[in-house]
């Protein structure tokens, strides 16, 4: 990350959100930025609120309190499809795929936002719509070799290894040609050498593509190997925020992850 | 560019042409001739022997500009690029390599999967009078900075981010190295090191001088001869550090063509080249051969997709080692038991028909009517659809080689009318020694001397070869030259074998392995051990012999091929011990060791090889336990050590014999094992006079079964 990058205004930003789920408080006056191109961990103990705030995030949830700026401009109360259309992609905990459908349509389906024709043209799939189509497989191929799933490329998802069916679910979200990717856990359940390889699509995509990310992972060692920025949360509320140097050596953010000495 | 697209785009054939017309960018290679040098251009090529494979690449491009030479699939479609186009990229990067310093005599590494651009790579360091130095692309840092450093590379050319993070991290044990060229720039995008350089920014400033000096690429090609070396291939060796061979092009040239010439490849040959190009067969078959004939070698999509590339290019010569043929084999089988019943039945039932007939009708032998008919039937039924589900519909001639290869194995892709051959070769013959021919083809042997070849049977039984493919010598190492080819030409294989009735080359072993029975006998223990293990029910078998009145062996059973066997037919066992031990198991495996002892006495090299007796261990041989290696090679002294009671029992007429081993458990804890063990007497089969072929008894077997 070079520093005319970081200078450069922040295309998400969150300032005070406050969201509870009844008494529950899952989040209280977190503010966030996020600058373009950067790499961002979000970490913190079970029930922080990470989670909840990537949805937030993405518009699955709705906040309370505070306010969403994307790329300067305020939603109040932004749909989920509304996010994807404006260039927010994300992955989930558990993978959302389409698990009947092989990993080729599994990526073509993130790109239906961008079909320009509508179904009774893609049904019919002539002339435009085809020349359309043939884009978007065009597209979708480059993902293919980028994540080099090639050799799955006909197999319905639902038989894949779980750590290939991360890297689809990746995949899915690359094909919207994000500028904001929400990665949730994209390296949970996997071995030493899925992880690996996982690290090195993450820093791949934000190299090539300069997609901006926002992980979060609960292996210390990949956070600190790969984020430009770490922010920690506890009890919904955002104990530190820098770089993972300085995170580590945070007394507050030691205090919630062994808990304090008295 | 499909080529077919730009023929399309060129109603002027075969005059000056000019592939960059169509659209696509790539330069032309050939400028329009004017009349005075086109007919110069001419006249040199005619005077120009074809003796380096950068002359042929411009014969080629001369002759068939259009024609594929080079395919990948990339981005999920198959690109191709024709010989005009390839002479184009070759000289691209020549030019582009001579500018970054790149001399006569130099060395150029190239490391990476079957990719278009390392083949070019190889041809561009040709052309320039360098020599290509393959890497294994999975080599480990280590080995890679040993080949580098030793071959004194001076440029490197690296497929990806994981050859280049390698090439750097040993860049200050090879103090020679200056410059390393990516093919893919992923990921290296801000590596700070000033000597690496992109692919493309290469050809690019080689395109420019190419366009400035158009004659450079073609004088430096001139000035190449037939003699000088063509390239240096590393094997390797699984004793000590790999040995570089150094073969010119007079050796691969000279081999290619014999080969070409002897399987009749033309110029529409197709060829996946899957195998790593630092492994000399690799080098002959998609790159050798394809300048020499001019056939178009496809790359995979990447090593996953290698099977299912297969199947969609069905090549028409195919190179496997026996454990691909196996995966294909096991992949059908696991298939076929989830197929519907019906299928299930005509395949069982087509297969029997196959077994018995196509080999014999591969060979042209005498089949009956009904049969022919039959396995008509089963051509359009089952095995038409499973050559083309496997992609080997189109295949006209496939080699194995390398190992040894199970006779089962081997004749189901022979009865399917798969022309499936052993070939016998070493790096250091450029390939080939030895091919079976059509029409002759023997499980067991690898097939008579290829033409201009010569072999001959060492007194110790090793087999000596003088090949105009005999390679140079190693590099930089005159003593393992001296070694391996003596003064009168010999070269030494290492390889112990011997010649059957029908002049074709049996191999059985390694030379230093390979001993005598104390009534003179050969003893392969190796070739006895394959022999047993082509056996599902045989996982491992030790054979005994050497200094020895006669053959005995010990055998672990396989237990989940003898447990089931075990449960079909009533047997009762609790454990491993006890299946080993029972009387039913013994007699099943009698049964394979007799089978076995008939091949033997069919050939009268072998026929002091039969086994007498046998042993069924208690305990399964292990690598932790140090009785084989990590790789499954056995031990033989610790066996011998460790098994010592046994091996006498063996030789001493005894029932029966005890024994105590000590085991380890996988916790690390050392147990100890005692068992009472059966020895089991075979009787040894008649030698008969005239044998008849090892097939013939196949077939008759599989008809009788």
């Amino acid at each position: 990350m070079t520093v005319a990058d970081a200078a450069a205004a922040p295309i998400l930003e969150v300032s005070r959100i406050g969201m509870s789920f009844g008494g529950i408080q899952a989040l209280s006056g977190v503010s966030l930025s996020i600058a373009p191109r950067e790499i961002l961990a979000i970490i913190g103990p079970n029930g922080a609120g990470k989670t909840s705030l990537l949805n937030v995030i993405n518009g699955f949830y709705h906040p309370q309190q505070g306010e969403i700026r994307w790329k300067g401009e305020i939603r109040r109360r932004p749909q989920p499809y509304e996010a994807a259309r404006r260039g927010i992609a994300r992955t989930f905990q558990n993978v959302a795929l389409f698990r009947g459908m092989t990993t080729l349509d599994n990526i073509m389906s993130g790109r239906l936002m961008r079909m320009r024709r509508n179904f009774l043209w893609q049904a019919i799939r002539i002339g435009p719509a085809e020349r359309e189509e043939l884009e978007h497989r065009a597209f979708v191929e480059r993902i293919i070799d980028f994540l080099e799933i090639q050799a799955i490329r006909k197999v319905p998802v639902g038989q894949l290894a779980y750590g290939l069916q991360k890297r689809v679910e990746l995949g899915r979200a690359l094909a919207m040609e994000p500028e904001l990717l929400l990665l949730d856990e994209p390296m949970a359940g996997m071995n030493v050498e899925e992880k690996e390889d996982m690290c090195r699509f993450i820093l791949d995509v934000n190299e090539e593509f300069g997609t901006a990310i926002a992980l979060i992972e609960h292996d210390m060692g990949v956070v600190m190997d790969i984020s430009g920025r770490v922010a920690v949360l506890d009890y919904g509320r955002k104990i530190a925020d820098g770089s993972p140097a300085e995170v580590r050596a945070d007394p507050a953010v030691i205090a919630a992850y062994l808990g304090l000495e008295r | 560019m499909a080529p077919n697209r730009i023929a399309a785009k060129l109603s002027d054939r075969g005059k000056g042409v000019q592939p960059a017309l169509a659209k696509g960018g790539r330069l032309p290679y050939f400028p329009a001739p004017t009349a005075t040098d086109s007919t110069s251009q001419m006249t040199e090529t005619s005077n120009n022997a074809l003796d380096t494979f950068p002359k042929l690449l411009l014969e080629h491009a001369r002759a068939r500009p259009r024609h594929p030479a080079m395919r990948e699939k990339d981005y999920g479609i198959w690109q191709s690029w024709s010989w005009a186009e390839v002479a184009a990229e070759v000289e691209a990067l020549a030019c582009g390599l001579a500018a970054m310093g790149f001399k006569r005599g130099d060395r150029l590494a190239t490391i990476g999967d079957n990719r278009p651009r390392l083949y070019w790579a190889i041809a561009a360091a040709q052309a320039l009078g360098g020599v290509p130095v393959p890497v294994y692309q999975d080599a480990i840092a280590d080995e890679m900075a040993f080949v580098l450093d030793h071959a004194e590379v001076r440029f490197a050319i690296a497929e990806d981010q994981e050859q280049v993070d390698k090439l750097l991290a040993i860049k200050n044990r090879c103090p020679l190295l200056e410059a390393v060229v990516y093919c893919d720039a992923r990921g290296l995008r801000h590596y700070p090191a000033s000597d690496l350089h992109s692919y493309d920014d290469v050809t690019a400033q080689g395109r420019a001088i190419a366009a400035e000096d158009p004659e450079f690429f073609r004088n430096e090609i001139a000035r190449g001869k037939a003699d000088d070396t063509a390239i240096i291939l590393y094997t390797s060796g699984t004793t000590g550090r790999p040995k570089g061979v150094v073969l010119s092009f007079d050796n691969l040239l000279s081999v290619a063509r014999t080969a070409i010439e002897f399987e009749k490849l033309g110029p529409d040959e197709e060829v996946l080249a899957y195998l790593p190009m630092a492994w000399v067969g690799e080098h002959i078959f998609s790159y050798a051969e394809a300048y020499c004939a001019g056939f178009c070698v496809s790359c995979p999509e990447s090593g996953a997709t290698a099977l299912m590339d297969l199947r969609e290019l069905g090549p028409t010569f195919l190179f496997a080692p026996p454990r691909i043929f196996e995966n294909i084999l096991t992949q059908v089988m696991i298939r076929m038991e989830d197929a519907a019943w019906v299928k299930r039945r005509l395949f069982q039932y087509f297969l029997g028909v196959a077994h018995r007939t196509g080999p014999a009708l591969l060979e042209g032998r005498a089949v009956s009517w009904r049969d022919r008919l039959l396995y008509r039937l089963g051509q359009i039924l089952v095995y038409g659809p499973l050559k083309n589900a496997l992609g080997l519909s189109r295949v006209r001639v496939a080699y194995t080689g390398g190992e040894a290869i199970g006779p089962d194995l081997f004749t189901f892709y022979r009865s399917l009318g798969v022309n499936l051959k052993q070939i016998y070769g070493m790096t250091e013959a450029s390939v080939f020694l030895c091919i079976q021919e059509d029409g002759a083809v023997k499980p067991d042997t690898v097939g008579p001397p290829v033409e201009g070849v010569e072999i001959k049977i060492g007194e110790d039984g090793e087999v000596l070869f003088r090949s105009p493919g005999t390679f140079q010598g190693y590099y930089k190492n005159p003593e393992a030259t001296a070694e391996a080819k003596r003064s009168d030409g010999w070269v030494h294989t290492g390889d112990a074998g011997f010649f059957d009735q029908d002049g074709q080359l049996t191999i059985v072993d390694r030379a230093r392995d390979v001993g005598r029975t104390t009534c003179g006998a050969l003893f392969a223990p190796r070739f006895i051990e394959n022999k047993l293990k082509f056996f599902p029910y045989i996982r491992e078998a030790v054979a005994f012999g050497d200094g020895k009145p006669f053959v005995t062996a010990l055998i672990n059973i396989d237990l989940a091929a003898v447990g089931s066997w075990a449960e079909r037919n009533g047997v009762v066992y609790a454990s491993y011990q006890e299946l080993a031990a029972d009387e039913r198991v013994y007699d099943l495996l009698q049964g394979c060791i007799e089978q076995v002892n008939r091949d033997f006495a069919a050939e009268p090299h072998l026929a002091a090889s039969q086994i007498r007796r046998f042993i069924v261990l208690h305990k399964e041989l292990d690598a932790d336990d140090g009785e084989l290696t990590r790789t499954r090679k056995l031990r033989r002294n610790i066996i011998t050590e460790r098994y010592a009671p046994l091996v006498e029992a063996l030789y001493s007429g005894v029932a029966t014999a005890s024994i105590e081993t000590e085991v380890t458990f996988e916790d690390g804890r050392k147990g100890s094992m005692r068992a009472e063990l059966a020895v089991r007497d075979i009787v040894t089969a008649p030698i008969p006079t005239a044998a008849p072929s090892p097939i013939l008894r196949e077939v008759e077997a599989a008809g009788a079964a």
